[in-house]
């Protein structure tokens, strides 16, 4: 699939470097794809070490609700 | 400590580096073993300062085991190969039900290394061989040309007694046994891979390193009719769990929500594309024991400081190809079978 | 875990493939095609088919980027390790995979070849960096996900004057493949017949959602771009059922989360920057594809192993039972070739599609033999 993980920017390092969290580990990984569109707490997709784009929480909130609300659950 | 070696230059213990002298049979030699070794293993039996170690035998049933330890990064968090080399052949004794008595100790140690390090490594097997109350009682150590070894090798032997009663072994579960575990699985491989200098990342994970024959200790006290004891080391859970269905004739049925794994194993192993249940454990152990022993044993596990995080996590069944399935936390099934090569990061 | 655990909710799950059962209409059938390997390998390892009415079937994609690496190009990885002085770097997915005779990068590195697997492209410049009396190739292959990090460290080669590293780039597309499976005699012929396909999530996050409009537009094909846990896959399906009943072919996106119709327009220009088109390019089972493949432009030849060493021709590939490709176009299924799990398993793997656990072959023997034998005694 291109393996990505959904990780937090914990810190922002010289030389488009970050220091991302996922779940307790963290790791360096290279910003450089965000052409500087990157502040500590986003979301971001890593890939091979590279930050490919952000996730944005508000979106990923929006599906679960429409899922919830196909499922016939309230919104959670 | 000795009394048979004239005195030479001085050891410099924080600079000075392991050359080929060191495994020469001279001087150089006999200084190290006893300035080092057999000072830091301090026992009445190396102290004989014989070429073996001699000691009674017990009576009954005896269990002998060896391993060779070559883990690089030589140290990580949680322990070393010095400590490792102590666990993991006592847990390999234990496993037999056995109560470990002795360990041997050989060191293949590669030209240039630091005698500092050689120092933290022997002085932590020390420890380790202390704390759990198994004496080094003989030993080896050669020196190999640079390039020829990486930095320590260290080969453990252990022996031990078998009390009466007890019989355990790979090929005894049988359908409708219990599977227990004695806590998160995965620890100890992803504890070292977030060391390689290739992968780096940060956590808080420590090795499992430890050793298990107090814990096995109390299991057998409270259910001897443990049918199978074995440590998932290389190759972690699911390798072993396969070891032990070939060897028995059985299949096994798991439940991933049952398996203990850390958050941070679990994102590690999503981050690099690994699965903790080929990642290698040095301080947990498999157990199999009747299905209607399975509470009693569980309650002893978790009255154990090694076995608090104790759980059931599958059960035995009867199948001719042997299969390990595990039944997955959202309803699916999947076969859990022997690794395929090794586990390497991957993209996709 | 935020953003991920969320999306693996078992009991939402139920409730979408009930809600898909009743909106699928009992008087037709659905086959879709995931393209990509992530989504084989999610809807086996959650038993996604397990939970739909029987009159939808997924139809398994050749989105796996270590499967449709063709033998000649790991001839040619193999044979550029084998010379003197050079260090080759990839990831660890390629080390296992088929080259011909049965050889392979890992085999190549019992025999004394200085192979090295490493997590990011930016770990071979380091190497590079950290050896100078080496020459580091790094092997480079995967689809737009994979890209946009090679061409950063390229650049970032250039800048530093780096004259010890090079790039043997094996980059794919995937729109090409997912035109070539439409283009295919089985499909128009009616011998595939597809009612939509899953989009890939993190392909589109460079991408964006755009660059899949052409299916609807020109095959009529719906396309929903679709994150990789189950529920998203869930909602993709019901998402292509409701197109599907409603006649519509349209692009949607359910990975709102992380994929706009622009997609990451930096990391795409980096990639123009750096890699130009080819003019075909190999994929295995699927054959030469047009434009489906690039390479660096000429104006970074210093950083290019296929410029700076001679490779070696590819051998015309022996005849061999392995029906991957079929398999890889959704023609035929795992158990439909005969050397599955008996001359190829994952330990020993023939075709590509066992090696990567993304791999229709690798998902079918690790999770489908489970699900078709049924319940053990005991």
């Amino acid at each position: 699939m291109c393996l990505g993980l959904p990780m937090i920017v914990v810190e922002l390092r010289p030389g488009d470097v970050a220091l991302a969290e996922y779940e307790g580990v963290r790791k360096e990984v290279s910003v450089a794809l965000l052409a500087g569109d990157v502040a500590v707490g986003d979301f971001v997709l890593v890939h091979v070490g590279f930050a490919l784009s952000k996730i944005d929480p508000e979106r990923a909130r929006e599906t679960l609700a429409l899922l919830a609300e196909i499922a016939g659950l309230e919104a959670r | 400590m000795s009394n048979r070696l004239p005195p030479g230059p001085a050891i410099d213990w924080d600079h000075g580096r392991i050359d080929l002298s060191h495994g020469s049979g001279g001087r150089a030699m006999a200084q190290l073993i006893d300035e080092l070794f057999v000072a830091a293993f301090d026992n009445p039996i190396l102290g004989q300062m014989n070429d073996q170690a001699q000691f009674d035998a017990a009576p009954g049933r005896m269990v002998m085991t060896t391993d060779s330890y070559v883990i690089s990064p030589m140290v990580f968090p949680g322990g070393d190969i010095g400590s490792l080399a102590v666990h993991g052949t006592i847990n390999d004794v234990a496993m037999a039900g056995a109560v470990p008595m002795y360990l041997s100790s050989a060191f293949i140690l590669e030209e240039g290394l630091p005698l500092a390090d050689l120092r933290r490594v022997v002085a932590s097997m020390a420890a380790a061989s202390r704390e759990a109350g198994v004496p080094i009682v003989t030993g080896d150590t050669k020196v190999v040309e640079k390039g020829k070894g990486d930095g320590i090798f260290i080969n453990t032997t252990g022996i031990g007694r078998v009390p009466p009663g007890i019989a355990i072994g790979g090929d005894r579960a049988r359908p409708g046994d219990a599977i227990l575990v004695n806590g998160t699985i995965g620890d100890h491989g992803m504890a070292v891979l977030s060391q390689r200098e290739s992968l780096g990342f940060e956590t808080t994970l420590k090795s499992d390193s430890a050793a298990l024959h107090g814990l096995v200790a109390r299991m057998i006290a409270a259910v001897p009719g443990i049918a199978c004891l074995r440590d998932p080391t290389r190759g972690g859970l699911a390798t072993t769990l396969n070891e032990l269905a070939t060897q028995s004739g059985v299949g096994m049925v798991l439940d991933e929500a049952a398996i203990p794994i850390r958050a941070e194993v679990r994102a590690a192993c999503e981050l690099l594309g690994l699965d903790a249940l080929y990642s290698a454990n040095e301080g947990k152990l498999i157990a199999i024991c009747p299905g209607e022993c399975a509470a009693d044993l569980l309650a002893a596990m978790r009255s154990h400081p090694l076995g608090a995080q104790s759980a059931i996590v599958g059960r035995v069944v009867a199948d001719a190809d042997r299969l390990v399935v595990m039944e997955t936390a959202f309803g699916g099934r999947r076969i859990v079978d022997w690794l395929a090569g090794i586990q390497l990061p991957r993209i996709c | 875990m935020i953003l991920v655990d969320e999306f693996r909710d078992r009991d939402v799950a139920l409730r979408i493939a009930r809600v898909i059962g009743a909106e699928a209409r009992p008087e037709r059938s659905y086959a879709f095609m995931e393209f990509c390997g992530g989504h084989t390998h999610a809807i086996f390892r959650y038993a996604i088919e397990d939970l739909l009415p029987a009159n939808i079937r997924m139809v398994h994609g050749p989105g796996c980027p270590v499967c449709v690496l063709p033998i000649g190009r790991i001839d040619a990885a193999i044979a550029l390790a084998g010379q003197p002085g050079v260090t080759l770097c990839t990831y660890g997915d390629v080390l296992r995979v088929p080259g011909s005779h049965r050889r392979s990068l890992l085999k190549a590195k019992a025999e004394g070849a200085d192979i090295r697997v490493v997590y990011s492209p930016m770990d071979a410049v380091k190497l590079a960096q950290a050896s100078p009396d080496r020459q580091v190739v790094f092997l480079a292959v995967g689809f737009e996900t994979t890209t946009p990090p090679t061409a950063v460290v390229v650049l970032e080669a250039e800048r530093l004057g780096l004259a010890n590293f090079s790039v043997f780039c094996n980059h794919v597309l995937t729109p090409p493949a997912i035109a070539a499976i439409l283009d295919s005699p089985e499909a128009q012929g009616g011998a595939l017949r597809l009612d939509g396909i899953i989009g890939p999530a993190h392909v589109s996050a460079v991408t964006g959602s755009r660059a899949f409009a052409r299916f609807p537009r020109d095959y009529g094909q719906p396309v929903v771009i679709t994150g990789f846990e189950p529920l998203d896959v869930l909602q993709a399906i019901l998402m292509l059922v409701r197109q599907a009943n409603a006649g519509r072919g349209e692009i949607e996106n359910q990975f709102t989360r992380g994929v706009t119709e622009d997609g990451n327009r930096h990391a795409q220009g980096l990639m123009a920057r750096v890699f130009e088109s080819r003019e075909t390019f190999a994929w295995r089972g699927l054959g030469q594809l047009p434009a489906s493949g690039i390479r660096l432009r000429p104006e970074f030849a210093a950083w290019d192993a296929e410029r700076r060493f001679s490779l070696p021709e590819p051998e015309a590939e022996p005849p061999t039972a392995c029906r991957c490709g079929a398999i890889l176009r959704g023609l035929a299924r795992p158990a439909d070739c005969r050397l599955f799990g008996t001359g190829c398993t994952p330990d020993n793997p023939i075709g590509a599609c066992m090696v990567s656990s993304e791999g229709a072959c690798a998902a079918e023997w690790a999770y489908g033999r489970a699900r078709h034998r049924g319940k053990e005694t005991a």
